[in-house]
């Protein structure tokens, strides 16, 4: 069988390829990885008019075949034929920015250099238009020697033209006999500002609606408060919206594991489902309503141009510790969780910058975290009023947040004078025109991120969920014996205890350290287990577990728990996410050993100092 | 003799924002090899047309500079390798 033919979307960045593409596929994407590269590669169907199927793969943006980024480098490979995982494209749909021509043609005069079969989709024309530029697509035809087709992708408009003409280019006999002249970038560039300006039918200076939107939003004192409110209302959102959601999941986990339990036989095997699977993996889900809010805002920030606005207005402060103005979104979505956090840093162009990034976003303290320092808190630290509206519970709370982001900045700055030195592109990026996304876009970019988070790392969860299930059922527990006790769980987790001994934690923090690397909540269940707490009143089990803490831990052990589980990457979906993200394991493990290194210092510092104050 | 003389040459990260000028010279030297390429993409050439158009609120870093059709973000280091002549 003849593989399907391959069409290549191809364009500069900010040429709304991608609007392009989603018009042209529709949902149905498939995404996944460019072998040895953490470029993602988006392909998809396209059925012609006489029916036949042909395949669309979604290039990086470039702004030309000389490469300045990962991304670029792959695009360049693909249109070579050199690319590994990727034949050579049959034919090309090269996308310009209309009102951007002087720039974008000289890439596409490259790509139609190459040789294959072209078709140019003359994008954006309605921007251009409301910009007082009007262009002739037929000189432009003429001036390029392949066929152009006006299109707005993100209204879908000119897609039918464009599936027509490239039906046309697919069924015509193509006769390749370009002579491949590679010419030098300048040479292109002058070329390409001759072409746009002989395009150019009239053009009527008007105020642009970006520049007046920017004097605003990159005002020196406007935008970085408009920058905070944007963010306040993101936060709000991410945890007024996820409650309904988070209870619906829970009540579905919690009827799933009643089903089961009712329909099998009481053994290993309802237990490994049950306690193991269901449970586990119930856990981690709890926070995808959260995930996918997340992204929802950091696609409609993108979609809108107002992303790299945020990166503009933050570069010079995270210049300061080594990173780029573009780590500051990902960061901050970090707070409620690292997951989509991680997953946001793809718009970081330098791979240093962004791995930096990578390995420092589980230090923001995310919501996770939350039902573990509530229940310490609450246990340990006098509710006194320190001053009007002040309450000291409310002051530790915050030190905690205060400690990870000071922890994330010192690890960034240390990581990019260590391990991660040189590189850093600096910062250079073109600030795209405003507009209003497609709703549909948005939610294709969701569905798509949705998919990869609960495919990839969904396999990740379940297996290590399983695995911690096994640890802590077998061997299963005679009468009269507890089973945290003799499972293999328990066994390990007194071989934890002789390690953090020293720092203060006693036989049941260690024992909670283990199922706690599900998701850091987990920490209280598993506490609880350990207390043999078993309450179905929420409320009375969470004051009976304070009594409990109160009586057997000290405060300097309270005060190194909860150090500890500021650093401590507690997190399986996180690890997983890296994995993914970083393409192998080494950065995940070098992760993993780097926060538990801290987690420790931390930890025991807090207690040291604490015991030497008397505490 | 008649070198070319100009008095008001200065550099784009001393520009003064909504000041149009040409470039006359890019130190390529002064920059790494990435960076070069992607200054070259974003159209920064000798003759080519820059206006400061908008500064970072913190130590007015980046700088927005509007290039041909584009607005592009770079940092005041970059800005300074590029040499200009205002326009009245």
């Amino acid at each position: 069988m003849t593989p399907l033919p391959l069409v290549a979307v191809a364009g500069s960045p900010n040429a709304g390829k991608s609007a392009l593409f989603n018009a042209l596929t529709g949902a149905r994407q498939k995404v996944g990885n460019y072998p040895g590269v953490t470029v993602e590669r988006h392909s998809g169907r396209l059925t012609l008019a006489d029916g036949r199927p042909i395949e669309l793969v979604d290039l990086p943006g470039a702004y030309s075949l000389e490469p300045a980024s990962p991304d670029e480098a792959v695009t360049r490979d693909v249109l070579v034929g050199q690319q590994k995982g990727e034949r050579r494209p049959d034919a090309l749909v090269v996308v310009v920015d209309a009102s951007n021509l002087d720039n974008h043609l000289r890439f596409c005069l490259q790509l139609i250099e190459l040789g294959l079969p072209t078709i140019v989709a003359l994008n954006m024309v309605d921007l251009a238009k409301r910009d007082g530029l009007e262009l002739d697509p037929k000189v432009l035809e003429s001036e390029l020697g392949v066929p152009v087709v006006e299109t707005v992708a993100v209204r879908r408009r000119g897609i039918a033209e464009l599936q027509a003409a490239v039906d046309d280019m697919l069924s015509a006999p193509f006769c390749g006999v370009h002579e491949r002249v590679k010419s030098d970038l300048i040479h292109l560039q002058r070329r390409a500002r001759e072409v746009a300006t002989a395009a150019v039918v009239s053009e009527t200076p008007v105020r642009r609606w970006t520049h007046r939107l920017d004097s605003v939003l990159l005002h020196p004192i406007a935008g970085p408060l408009i920058l905070s409110a944007i963010m306040f209302v993101m936060f709000q959102a991410v945890f007024a919206w996820s409650v309904a959601p988070q209870d619906w999941i829970g009540n579905g986990v919690a009827w799933l594991s009643g089903v089961v339990t009712t329909a099998l036989p009481p053994g290993l095997l309802r237990s490994m489902i049950v306690d193991g699977a269901i449970a586990g993996v119930g856990a981690v889900i709890t926070f995808l309503p959260q995930i996918l809010i997340l992204f929802f805002f950091i696609l409609l920030l993108e979609g809108t141009g107002y992303m790299v606005r945020a990166a503009f207005l933050m570069d010079r402060l995270m210049h300061g510790v080594g990173l780029s103005g573009r780590a500051f979104i990902p960061l901050l979505s970090s707070f409620a969780c690292a997951v989509p956090g991680i997953m946001a840093t793809r718009t970081i162009d330098d791979p240093k910058d962004r791995l930096t990034t990578i390995l420092v976003a589980p230090l923001m303290t995310c919501s996770a975290r939350l039902p573990v320092y509530t229940l310490v808190i609450a246990a340990f630290i006098p509710n006194n009023r320190l001053a009007w509206g002040i309450g000291l519970q409310g002051v530790v709370m915050f030190g905690l947040y205060v400690t990870g982001v000071c922890g994330a900045l010192l690890a960034a700055f240390v990581l990019r004078r260590g391990v991660l030195k040189g590189g850093g592109g600096g910062f250079m990026m073109e600030l795209p025109k405003y507009q209003w996304p497609l709703l549909k876009d948005v939610l294709i970019g969701l569905l798509t991120r949705a998919q990869i988070f609960l495919k990839r790392a969904g396999t990740i969860i379940l297996g290590t969920t399983i695995i911690l299930w096994a640890l802590a059922s077998i061997p299963q527990a005679g009468p009269g014996q507890k089973q945290s006790d003799v499972s293999i769980a328990g066994k390990i987790g007194r071989g934890i205890e002789t390690v953090v001994r020293p720092i203060g934690f006693n036989q049941d923090i260690s024992m909670a350290l283990l199922p706690a690397m599900a998701a850091r909540e987990v920490a209280v269940s598993a506490i609880a287990t350990v207390y043999s707490i078993d309450s179905p009143d929420d409320q009375a089990a969470a004051t009976t577990l304070q009594k409990r803490l109160q009586h057997r831990w000290s405060l300097a052990t309270a005060l190194a728990f909860l150090a500890w589980f500021v650093f401590a990457p507690q997190c399986i979906s996180t690890i997983a996410v890296t994995r993914r993200e970083t393409n192998g394991w080494k950065w995940p493990l070098f992760m993993v050993s780097y926060l538990f290194v801290l987690a420790y210092a931390a930890a025991g510092l807090t207690y040291w100092t604490a015991v030497a104050l008397g505490l | 003799m008649n070198a070319p003389f100009h008095p008001e040459q200065t550099s784009l990260d001393l520009l003064k924002v909504g000041t149009r000028a040409r470039v006359s010279s890019v130190d390529w030297t002064a920059l790494d090899e990435g960076e070069a390429c992607r200054l070259r993409h974003f159209g920064f050439d000798e003759g080519v047309i820059v206006e400061p158009l908008h500064l970072g609120p913190f130590g007015r870093d980046p700088i927005a500079i509007r290039v041909g059709r584009m607005t592009v973000a770079i940092r005041r280091r970059h800005a300074g390798a590029i040499s200009v002549q205002p326009i009245r």
